[in-house]
């Protein structure tokens, strides 16, 4: 598939996964891929971590947009902030400072669950809504977050039969059920446990959620090596005497890889056979934290991944 | 005398904190299942564990009680310390929720009021914060009426994990709120919604919400009456706990730069609280293989690989491996360098990446074994 058509298949895509499986450096790679293609990117990020500033070597980012590359901008978007502004936005500033200055922010956000997740993915609704940017990336809440996240608006819409949530709600469920809206990109390791919780979230996020879901992005796979043979002989082959030192580290770390590599390849196995989607595999850096050189090989990498993939429909 | 070996022998609450997906659950299975292995009657308070970890401590379902382990599952060839055994339960937050309401309404009533309101259940089932607070509320449940001697408490895997720490406050903090006093003015004894300037403001947010959802609270707030007090004492008393010499708290990590900088963050919030961090526990990290550096053995690679023979083209393969794994285990190492060195008088272990999943006995053991070093 190409990436122009993968990147313009839906205006929204929610990048969750586990924490620690590396959400917000896959966000960055395809805002990335995505930018250079010619269109604008919008991260829209809901924790506040500072990940993504890191990834595009920037001052960390403040709750003012900002622009990491060229083409590609971002924004913190914090559930109080978005109540505010919807109030405010609702002909109510005079309650929103009221509620503030009371406290009693938290007790009307408890008092309608869901109330924090609709006010963020509302928001985002409205910025898609705005053309905000032609891409919306979405780093959405780590864990098992993603999926309540998501199933929130369904719940709202149970809950609460009238009023302006409602419509938010409504509004939130509509973009997340129509794929040329919104898609999920759910983000994992090629290990066991991370395997296990995303087929687990894959199906809620589709049975449950409603919402559909993009090519699922294998992260930090460590790049295959060919270690033929043994170092051992092949120095004594080569005329070179090895250190006792070296020979056991050499093999030490040899059999670390193979070992590694075979279990990650077990590992993705699996997961096609669990999950029916297609893999974007990224790998892992031995050399380097993720900054901005690693995210512009890591989207040469999805751009590679997207082209191999079948078009769909 | 922080190291884990000692904790385990003699701590009575080990609180393990740390980040998502660090190994939080297992390092906190691990040192009740070496407190258990040493004669001590231990417990693990798992908060929603992997399901083979979970499978592997018996915990299928939210159990709200402790059960316990067989001896035979974690002391399979009987060497272990006799009298100690071992327990887990994973922390169902609604019905340590519901327990603790139907502890301190004054009437049945009351309790039913309370546990049957809309908002009650959103609390208990949703605000931030009540995690947190339900796993402290267990673990004083436990430390009061349990009878164990090692208390094993895993924190929920929340970005502010430390939350926790506010947790037991928290709810008292709802109760303390303005908005909650100006909705109640006791009239004669009676509760009942306050002055005209608070009919108003719940007039506007109803329009936001819904009225519905406002009613819940106001119903919600009368129903709560008079239960404040026991709240804020037994906040008081956790706190008291939390604070005590017999507890212990081990910080988990990883050796990733935003695990360690969470790390950081978790330490200096324990800091501010006064509480210190009496290990430091970094799991997954990389062996070194060799001393040489790794910019040398890549150098080495490269020559080996411009000689063009097959041997030492396949031999220069080993090289930039070794180079590879070296780096990171370098690069871990300078990691974790600041955070290890603000730890003052906390030990710290490494446990080295192991290469797979650990959720069972054989790998918890083994976990172990790295964890309290030669016994």
């Amino acid at each position: 598939m190409d990436l122009e058509r993968f990147c313009s298949a839906s205006r929204v895509v929610i990048v969750a996964g586990k924490g620690g499986v590396g959400k917000t450096t896959v966000t960055a790679a395809l805002a990335t891929a995505a930018a250079r293609t010619g269109m604008s990117v919008l991260i829209v990020e809901v924790e506040g971590k500072s990940g993504l500033a890191a990834c595009f070597g920037v001052a960390p980012l403040t709750y003012e947009e900002a622009e990491l590359r060229p083409r590609v901008r971002a924004r913190t978007l914090t559930p109080d902030d978005a109540l505010l502004e919807y109030l405010d936005g609702h002909g109510m500033r005079r309650i929103s400072k009221r509620l503030t200055r009371s406290g009693a922010l938290d007790v009307v956000a408890t008092a309608v669950p869901g109330m924090r997740d609709i006010l963020v993915l509302g928001k985002v609704k409205q910025l898609e809504q705005a053309r905000a940017a032609d891409l919306i990336i979405l780093d959405a809440p780590a864990a098992g977050h993603a999926v309540s996240f998501l199933l929130s608006a369904r719940g709202l819409l149970d809950a609460v039969k009238v009023g302006p949530i409602q419509r938010q709600a409504a509004e939130v469920v509509e973009l997340l059920s129509d794929p040329t809206r919104s898609q999920v990109l759910l983000v994992t390791l090629p290990e066991e446990t991370p395997v296990n919780e995303l087929v687990d979230t894959a199906y809620a996020v589709e049975d449950r959620a409603g919402v559909a879901l993009g090519p699922i992005v294998v992260n930090q796979c460590v790049p295959p090596l060919t270690l033929d043979g043994d170092a051992d002989a092949d120095a004594a082959r080569a005329g070179i005497t090895l250190a006792a030192s070296d020979r056991d580290a050499l093999k030490a770390a040899a059999t670390f890889r193979a070992d590694l590599t075979r279990r990650q390849d077990e590992q993705c196995l699996r997961l096609a056979e669990r999950l029916p989607l297609p893999q974007l595999r990224l790998p892992y850096f031995f050399t380097a934290d993720v900054g901005p050189t690693e995210i512009e090989q890591l989207a040469d990498d999805l751009v590679l991944g997207i082209g191999a993939m079948a078009d769909v429909r | 005398m922080t190291a884990p070996i000692e904790l385990v022998r003699h701590r009575h609450v080990v609180l393990c904190c740390g980040t998502g997906g660090v190994g939080k659950t297992t390092t906190a299975a691990t040192f009740a299942i070496e407190g258990a292995r040493r004669g001590r009657n231990a417990v693990v308070v798992t908060i929603d564990p992997a399901k083979r970890l979970a499978n592997t401590l018996g915990l299928e379902h939210l159990s709200n009680s402790a059960h316990e382990i067989a001896r035979e599952w974690w002391d399979p060839d009987g060497d272990a310390v006799p009298g100690g055994r071992l327990h887990a339960l994973m922390l169902d937050t609604e019905t340590t929720f519901d327990q603790l309401v139907q502890t301190y309404a004054r009437t049945e009533e009351q309790a039913r009021g309370i546990l049957s309101n809309r908002f009650y259940r959103n609390i208990a089932g949703a605000l931030s914060g009540t995690q947190e607070y339900m796993a402290m509320e267990k673990l004083y449940e436990l430390h009061d009426r349990g009878g164990f001697d090692l208390i094993v408490v895993d924190t929920p895997p929340t970005r502010h994990a430390l939350d926790f720490l506010d947790a037991p406050r928290r709810l008292t903090r709802l109760l303390d709120n303005r908005l909650f006093r100006m909705l109640m003015v006791p009239t004669r004894g009676v509760v009942r919604v306050g002055g005209v300037a608070a009919a108003a403001f719940l007039k506007t947010i109803s329009r936001v919400v819904g009225t519905e959802a406002v009613d819940d609270v106001v119903a919600f707030f009368r129903a709560f009456e008079g239960m404040e007090e026991g709240f804020r004492d037994r906040a008081a008393q956790v706190m008291q706990l939390l604070a005590a010499d017999e507890t212990a708290f081990v910080l988990v990590t990883s050796p990733r730069r935003d695990a360690v900088e969470e790390a950081e963050y978790f330490a200096g919030r324990l800091a501010d609280g006064e509480f210190s961090v009496d290990a430091l526990v970094v799991n997954r990290v990389h062996e070194r293989y060799s001393d040489v550096e790794p910019s040398s053995l890549r150098d080495r690679a490269r020559e080996l690989e411009g000689r063009r023979s097959e041997a030492s083209s396949r031999l220069a393969a080993h090289y930039a491996n070794l180079a590879d794994l070296e780096e990171v285990a370098v690069r871990e190492r300078a990691e974790l360098a600041g955070l290890e060195d603000r730890m003052g008088d906390a030990s710290v272990v490494h446990v080295p990446e192991l290469g797979h999943d650990v959720h069972d006995f054989a790998a918890l053991r083994a976990v172990g074994r790295h964890l309290m070093g030669a016994d």
